[in-house]
């Protein structure tokens, strides 16, 4: 393996890695507090897609436009708890993930009324698909940024769960929630944090998702659901650190079997991933990171 | 300042209170006594907003508490340490603390001399403080329940069998700590199966049985009747803790 290889297969599964990170992570803040799984999650990342196929032909310089689709996510992540996971919320843990469902499948099929139900193609700001000089090697800048992206926004986060008393009161929810509100913290404070969190992780991830394709169709939230699901699987369910650790590996094990395997059965890259995570899922059923349980809030 | 009349509350079909009555004034030290299954920690979270009573009033100061979120009802200056302690073990004993300060409103400065005096009272919290919470001992972890619930300076302080699975030594702490607490002016509504620790420090008791008043009164009144009721329940005198399971 050449120095150019080794360094490119890095900078790939550090790439690969972060989103997928990202995506878990923003599906597992939820889970920690609700103790529900959001099917809804890869429709947010629809929502920063189509965000920025509506402002394909503004003028305003690309990082407000980029600004702008997160936001977007942010808002769709926190209204749809407000008008559909709340008042489910007392229910059962069941109404909510059915909500989820229908949630997820309102806001595609908005998408296909609204926009179309066929691809569009979105425009790609060019620093984008501009290659960088590292050390005489050449590396994509896309990659390049997702990781530093990324980076930042899991170090502003760890920041925010742990320095701020609204972050602290996060973690606790996910230890305790009865016991957090018996302290005087609000549930839907916390809930409506979580919610905006996700909702932000999941335009970040939108728009690096969505500059990679290139194209945006309103099914574009399918495939990073199941990866966020895997990954917080494979990481373990219950906590923030295995969600990350999830995506990571998740990322490493596609883009290496994107280089080993033989040309042949590239098309069958997912399902040798997917083998691979089975096999470690045998081995540790509760996840990589093993973990506590909580009761979740009615 | 807290009154709690003819509750009523179930648990599906299972009826869990069925005509619960007392009350707590200003500055005493109530105890609420009887066997496992009684009702007794089913009233604290009844009053806590934990659990919605079917039937009956709770007031406190006045405010109705029935319907009241959990929140809500710890905005008032009601707080619980539940029978589990309810500790976060991932987080460490400083954040612990400073949900506990959560709703304090009269600064950090004054918050911070608040965990000092705590830190004095308990030295090994003060040893902990970065340390997971989930990796103390049950006797510190008691101690982390009862300093987070202190450091938000309620007006009523539910304790829920804080001496449950202590070793015999730490259970005299607890005891300590109770009387203690009561004679520097909080206001107190003790939950134990320890009957006889408990007569001795409270000023009154309530004796519950069955999700039903059983009897109330000075302790000097209720030692008899305990008394009795240990050997109906054949259970031998509620005196000893090894005994002591979830109430």
């Amino acid at each position: 393996m050449t120095p150019e290889f080794a360094l490119q297969y890095l900078i790939n599964a550090l790439s690969l890695g972060s989103l997928y990170a990202l995506m878990a992570l923003g599906m597992a803040i939820v889970f920690g507090v609700l103790r529900l799984v959001n099917l809804a999650y890869g429709e947010l990342i629809m929502v920063a897609g189509y965000t920025l196929f509506v402002l394909n032909d503004s003028p305003l310089p690309w990082l407000i436009l980029a600004a702008g689709a997160v936001a977007m996510a942010m808002v769709a992540s926190v209204l749809t708890e407000r008008i559909a996971f709340r008042p489910v919320r007392v229910n059962s843990l069941n109404a909510m993930l059915i909500t989820s469902f229908a949630v997820s499948t309102l806001l595609q099929n908005a998408a296909l009324l609204l926009v179309s139900p066929r691809t569009r193609a979105v425009n790609v700001p060019g620093v984008l698909s501009q290659n960088l000089d590292v050390g005489g090697f050449n590396v994509s800048m896309a990659n390049v940024l997702t990781i530093i992206v990324s980076l930042g926004l899991l170090f502003g986060l760890n920041l925010l769960l742990r320095r701020t008393t609204l972050g602290i009161a996060l973690r606790a929810a996910a230890d305790d929630f009865p016991m957090t509100r018996m302290l005087g913290v609000r549930a839907d404070r916390v809930i409506a944090t979580a919610f905006a969190i996700s909702g932000v992780l999941a335009g970040v991830v939108g728009l690096f998702w969505v500059a990679r394709i290139g194209s945006v169709i309103p099914t574009i939230g399918a495939g990073p659901l199941l990866i966020a699901l895997i990954a917080t699987v494979i990481g373990g369910m219950s906590g923030l650190s295995g969600a990350i650790v999830g995506g990571y590996l998740l990322g490493a094990l596609t883009v290496g079997m994107q280089l080993l395997l033989p040309q042949g059965l590239l098309d069958y890259r997912d399902a040798f991933t997917f083998a691979i995570v089975i096999l470690v899922l045998l081995v540790r059923p509760q996840g990589l990171i093993a973990g506590r349980s909580a009761a979740r809030v009615g | 300042m807290l009154s709690v009349a003819q509750v009523e509350a179930r648990y599906g079909a299972i009826v869990a209170l069925r005509d619960v009555s007392l009350t707590v004034e200003e500055g005493e030290l109530v105890a609420l006594v009887g066997s496992n299954g009684a009702g007794k920690s089913t009233t604290l979270a009844v009053v806590a907003g934990l659990h919605r009573p079917t039937g009956g009033t709770v007031n406190f100061e006045g405010t109705s508490l029935v319907g009241r979120a959990p929140e809500d009802v710890a905005r008032l200056g009601i707080s619980l340490v539940p029978e589990n302690r309810g500790i976060f073990p991932t987080l460490t004993v400083a954040e612990n603390l400073r949900l506990g300060a959560y709703l304090r409103r009269d600064g950090a400065a004054a918050v911070r001399q608040d965990l000092d005096g705590l830190f004095e009272r308990f030295p090994v919290l003060g040893q902990r403080r970065d340390q997971q919470a989930g990796t103390l001992s049950g006797g510190e972890q008691q101690q982390l329940a009862i300093a987070r619930a202190l450091v938000g300076k309620p007006r009523l302080l539910m304790l829920d069998e804080p001496s449950l699975g202590l070793a015999p030594t730490l259970v005299d702490r607890v005891f300590e700590l109770v009387g203690e607490l009561h004679r520097s002016g909080v206001t107190i509504l003790l939950v134990e199966q320890n009957v006889r620790r408990t007569l001795e420090v409270a000023d009154r008791a309530y004796l519950l049985r069955t999700g039903r008043m059983e009897a109330s009164g000075r302790p000097s009144d209720l030692r008899a009747l305990v008394d009795i009721e240990s050997v109906y329940l054949g259970g031998g005198p509620t005196t000893s803790t090894a005994d002591a399971g979830p109430g």
